[in-house]
């Protein structure tokens, strides 16, 4: 009889986190845990300012304390051609400032000392001398004829933009809108936000002058990227360089790029020839590290009466900050922008991107999605509604005519991507039946005869996930492929290696059900590994809600070559010819007697003990899994507010969201992650978000500014799913980590929205915060999001 | 002894002024010399050795630090290791014993109730304080009581379940 997959962990089960037995005993192993010995701590000195000339830099008092051991400077680094690195956008970054600051918080010298308390006074010891410059904090201001140049180190760099990109039929767009009866215009702010885990970055680099072996124990989501970097900044064979990345204290994109601190503390380590420690503060995690979104959209939408939408335009302005260190694929400039409007059926768009210098944090990294489609399914969002608003039709049904009808697959969108699988208008259906959609359209009639405001918000989206395919997905030419290693012992119990990394996701627990699921072995009997360069295959980490598409297809396929060596296995015990035998979960038998069967793990004890004439002994093997296309799930979220208009407060009455992310490999583990999506995008449609002054300071540089939703504030949620596997993919999955991030903030906004409706008031930019709403409500005007900006400068 | 000078600040200069402190930590007396700027944190996680004691953010707002101070949730990040001499501190390391989960931690894995699990020492001890004095809180009660902790995974949905789950099994353990 065959096993109940349930019960052995497989596909579907709902099992309880493996890593969890750790977590809830305080036994995690995070990077500020891990103590070696002789281990010094390094810290950063950060500049004040966001864009100065730096004249002079002292050090003698640093030197000067007791237990400090090295002070670096930006010219020490040049001295060693390190004072430079290059990004994941082929860019160069400062790792230690050496002629002038570009923005607040900028990395200017590192003190290692005995202990971090000793390398902090090293900091406060030494005296910079800064001649401020003036500074640029919004893409008008960069883009002003005149404007001071912010990348005066850069040879051919004559103005602050750092790239002019388009996509998409220019002629046939002006055609489709020359045709519109009605012309939809929306201009946004998706604003500046930062992934803020709750865990900062930071890493121990240890080189070991014996054997010229350098470990790096790093805060890092794609920890063999890293190995290839560090063997080229520094200059290292690539096989005396290991990168261990521990538990991760949540990541959302924060912790893909490549920091100053890292480089900084390898050198460190070298010079001084002891472990190194940087493990960084909240501040410096929030005015340093990769930051994300911060672009201004003007959007058009060219509509017939009927609702039809005929053609896009879109033109983004982003902000990337002093460094363009976006980490995506090399191809596309601004990410996958162009994977707006995917889900629905449009003859023709156009989309122009320009990115530009600012002094701001450097980044552009893509906080919990693929690549900037956050960005790309907000606009398109709030686009859909604004578009609905202006032909005066139900939301609802707007979206309807549009969608992508469930036989239209596969389907080329109007910007080139290949959509592949879904079924919309059941999504939508769910999700509007789970609302109560007609009673609450009613409620709100009601309710605004008596002076209260009540909107609801929906966004449906498809978004894609798990780059590649290697032909179009690269990071610095590296094509972005996933690994997986599988060793099964001799008792049938095994281990798993991935080139995927986990910051909470649950590896551990999900990666172990798809080998169960592909070969019977129970979950519980199989270990999983990630993170280790020295023992994992390469592979290209975890984030874009990779992992599933790309890294847990590559476990499917190392088990189905498992499955295929222990079919000669079995034939071999069963003394039948391989064409007899037959697999069900966890056995083979021979086809014309059922009762007659061997067990997996028969046959990985016959792998090691008994194994057929001229057989390779054991029972393991590894996949490089190059997916086909990307994955594209499909979601509706939908919200419904109520706005108080004496005050611009508006709090969520309830949340629905429908997702499907086709097979689910454990429904529990895929619940939490939308429910922490959602979190996400409530945060970016309420409160987070980081904003700079005229003079460049960082408004955001603490939990105090930069607001995360408490379990007070936190709506609660009810979840649907629809279920269309992915048809490419070998198990059916979708991925899901980030389709409530990047589709949740529209449901909110266009909720709040239309509250508003009739008020003549068709935007404010998110945050929506109350001071906004009421601003909006009592002038009866759009609320921008820019960043203020001196006058004298422009 | 524990003597955080010896173990945390090996090559230190001698001038630097220290303290004695003896903590009661877990159930267990422990001594350490300080130096009076040291933070409560630092003490649990370097010189105590017990890193569930998480720090996010150093400055009172994220709660990872929470411990229990006479039985009270604090945050560890900003309370001074001097400050804690002669009292009572329970961090994630005493909830449970070698053999066996407490509840608050049998709900949280039941639940799913963490992800990365960075947040969830504090969450827990934060917890165990609101059902120590309300053995059956309501949903609100639960979010208002956990409302000075940060968690940036789970959007506290089931973080709530958990503590629920939690409270159900400590009534019968309470009841039997
Ligand atoms: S580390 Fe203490 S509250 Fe955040
Ligand atoms: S589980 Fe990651 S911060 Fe709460």
């Amino acid at each position: 009889m065959s096993l109940d997959e349930i019960k052995i962990g497989g596909m579907g089960a709902s099992r309880r986190r493996v890593e969890d037995n750790r977590f809830i005993r305080g036994k995690g192993n995070y990077i500020d845990d891990i103590v070696l010995p002789g281990m010094l701590h390094m810290e950063i000195l950060r500049s004040p300012f966001a864009h100065a000339r730096i004249k002079s830099i002292d050090t003698s008092k640093a030197w000067g304390i007791p237990g400090v051991r090295l002070v670096m400077t930006g010219e020490m680094m040049a001295s060693r051609n390190l004072a430079w690195m290059p990004t994941l956008s082929y860019d160069t970054q400062a790792v230690l400032a050496t002629d002038k600051v570009r923005f607040q918080g900028q990395e200017v010298a590192c003190v290692i000392a005995d202990d971090a308390y000793i390398a902090k006074d090293g900091c406060e010891a030494i005296v910079v001398e800064y001649e401020p410059l003036p500074v640029i904090v919004n893409p008008l201001q960069a883009m002003a004829p005149g404007a001071p140049l912010i990348r005066d180190d850069k040879e051919n760099q004559h103005d602050n933009v750092v790239f002019d990109w388009e996509v998409g039929d220019k002629s046939g767009t002006e055609r489709a809108f020359a045709q519109a009866d009605v012309v939809s215009k929306l201009d946004l702010h998706y604003p500046r936000s930062h992934p803020s885990p709750m865990e900062t970055c930071g890493s121990i680099a240890d080189f070991d002058r014996a054997t010229s072996k350098l470990t790096v124990y790093m805060t890092s989501q794609a920890p063999h990227i890293i190995r290839a970097a560090v063997a080229m900044v520094a200059e290292l064979p690539e096989h005396m360089i290991r990168i261990v990345s521990p538990d991760l204290g949540g990541g959302f994109g924060n912790k893909v790029p490549v920091y100053p601190g890292y480089v900084a503390s390898i050198l460190a380590s070298i010079l001084l020839e002891r472990p190194v420690k940087w493990i960084e503060d909240k501040t410096g995690n929030l005015i340093s590290t990769g930051f994300a979104r911060d672009v201004y959209l003007r959007g058009e939408m060219a509509l017939r009466k009927d609702g039809k939408i005929l053609g896009i335009r879109m033109h983004t302005d982003s902000d990337h900050g002093a460094f363009f260190s976006d980490a995506q694929p090399s191809k596309f400039k601004i990410g996958l922008m162009h994977s707006a409007f995917a889900c629905y059926d449009i003859p023709v768009a156009h989309l122009t991107a320009r990115g530009v210098y600012t002094n701001k944090a450097p980044g552009g990294v893509a906080y919990r999605c693929s690549f900037r489609v956050t960005e790309a399914m907000f606009f398109q969002e709030r686009m859909v509604q604004a578009a609905a608003d202006d032909l005066d039709m139900d939301q609802a049904e707007f979206r309807r005519i549009n969608f992508v009808g469930d036989d239209d697959f596969p389907h080329r969108t109007a910007f080139g991507f290949l959509t592949d699988s879904g079924q919309y208008g059941k999504c939508l259906d769910v999700g509007l039946e789970a609302i109560g959609y007609k009673d609450f359209l009613k409620q709100k009639e009601e309710a605004k005869k008596r002076g209260r405001l009540l909107g609801i918000g929906i966004s449906t989206m498809t978004e894609p996930l798990g780059a590649g395919n290697s032909r179009e997905y690269d990071i610095l030419g590296i094509k972005m492929f996933d690994s997986a290693e599988l060793r099964v012992h001799m008792t049938g119990k095994a281990i798993l290696r991935t080139g995927a990394k986990s910051q909470g996701q649950g590896h551990e627990t999900t990666w172990a059900q798809i080998v169960a699921h592909e070969l019977g072995i129970p979950a519980d009997d199989i270990t999983v590994e990630e993170g280790d360069t020295d023992t994992a295959p390469f592979g290209m980490g975890t984030y874009a809600s990779r992992s599933t598409p790309v890294a847990g297809a590559a476990i499917a396929m190392v088990s189905r070559k498992i499955r295929a060596k222990a079919r000669k296995l079995a034939a071999h015990l069963l003394e039948v010819s391989e064409e007899d035998v037959e697999w069900e979960l966890g056995r083979f038998y021979v086809r014309s007697s059922p009762d007659r069967g061997v067990t997996i793990q028969e046959c990985a004890m016959a792998a090691y003990t008994n194994m057929p004439d001229g057989m390779e002994p054991g029972l393991e093997n590894n996949a490089y899994y190059d997916p086909p296309n990307l994955t594209w799930p499909f979601a509706c979220y939908i919200a419904t507010v109520e706005v108080d208009p004496q005050t611009g407060v508006w709090d969520v009455l309830n949340v629905v969201a429908v997702d499907d992310c086709g097979v689910r490999i454990n429904p529990m583990i895929v619940e939490g992650q939308i429910m922490g999506g959602l979190t996400e995008a409530y945060a970016m449609a309420s409160m987070q978000f980081i904003t700079f002054d005229e003079e460049g300071n960082c408004i955001g540089s603490n939990y105090m500014d930069y607001l995360l939703p408490t379990a007070w504030e936190t709506p609660g949620f009810e979840l649907h799913e629809v279920v269309t596997p992915c048809p490419h993919h070998p198990i059916g999955a979708k991925g899901i980590g980030e389709c409530a991030t990047v589709g949740g903030p529209a449901a909110f906004v266009n909720a709040v929205m239309d509250a508003l409706k009739g008020t003549g008031v068709r935007n404010i930019d998110m945050p929506l915060l109350s001071d906004r709403v009421y601003e909006a409500l009592t002038k009866r005007r759009d609320v921008s999001g820019m960043p203020p900006m001196r006058t004298d400068d422009v | 002894m524990t003597s955080l000078n010896e173990e945390v600040f090996p090559e230190q200069a001698s001038d630097i002024p220290v303290r004695t402190v003896t903590i009661t930590v877990n159930g267990e007396k422990r001594s350490a010399n300080v130096e009076p700027r040291l933070l409560l944190a630092h003490l649990l996680r370097q010189g105590f050795k017990m890193t569930g004691t998480h720090t996010g953010c150093d400055t009172t707002n994220c709660g990872a630090c929470t411990v229990l101070f006479d039985g009270k949730p604090i945050k560890s990040c900003t309370m001074l290791a001097v400050q804690a001499d002669g009292h009572d501190v329970m961090t994630i390391e005493g909830l449970a014993s070698a053999s066996e989960l407490h509840p608050i931690q049998e709900g949280f894995k039941d639940e799913h109730g963490l992800q990365c699990g960075f947040c969830t020492p504090g969450m827990m001890l934060t917890a165990k304080a609101l059902l120590d004095v309300n053995p059956n809180p309501t949903e609100d009660e639960i979010r208002w009581a956990l409302s000075g902790n940060l968690c940036r995974c789970t959007g506290y949905q089931n973080i709530v379940k958990s503590v629920l789950w939690a409270a159900v099994k400590l009534r019968g353990q309470a009841a039997n």
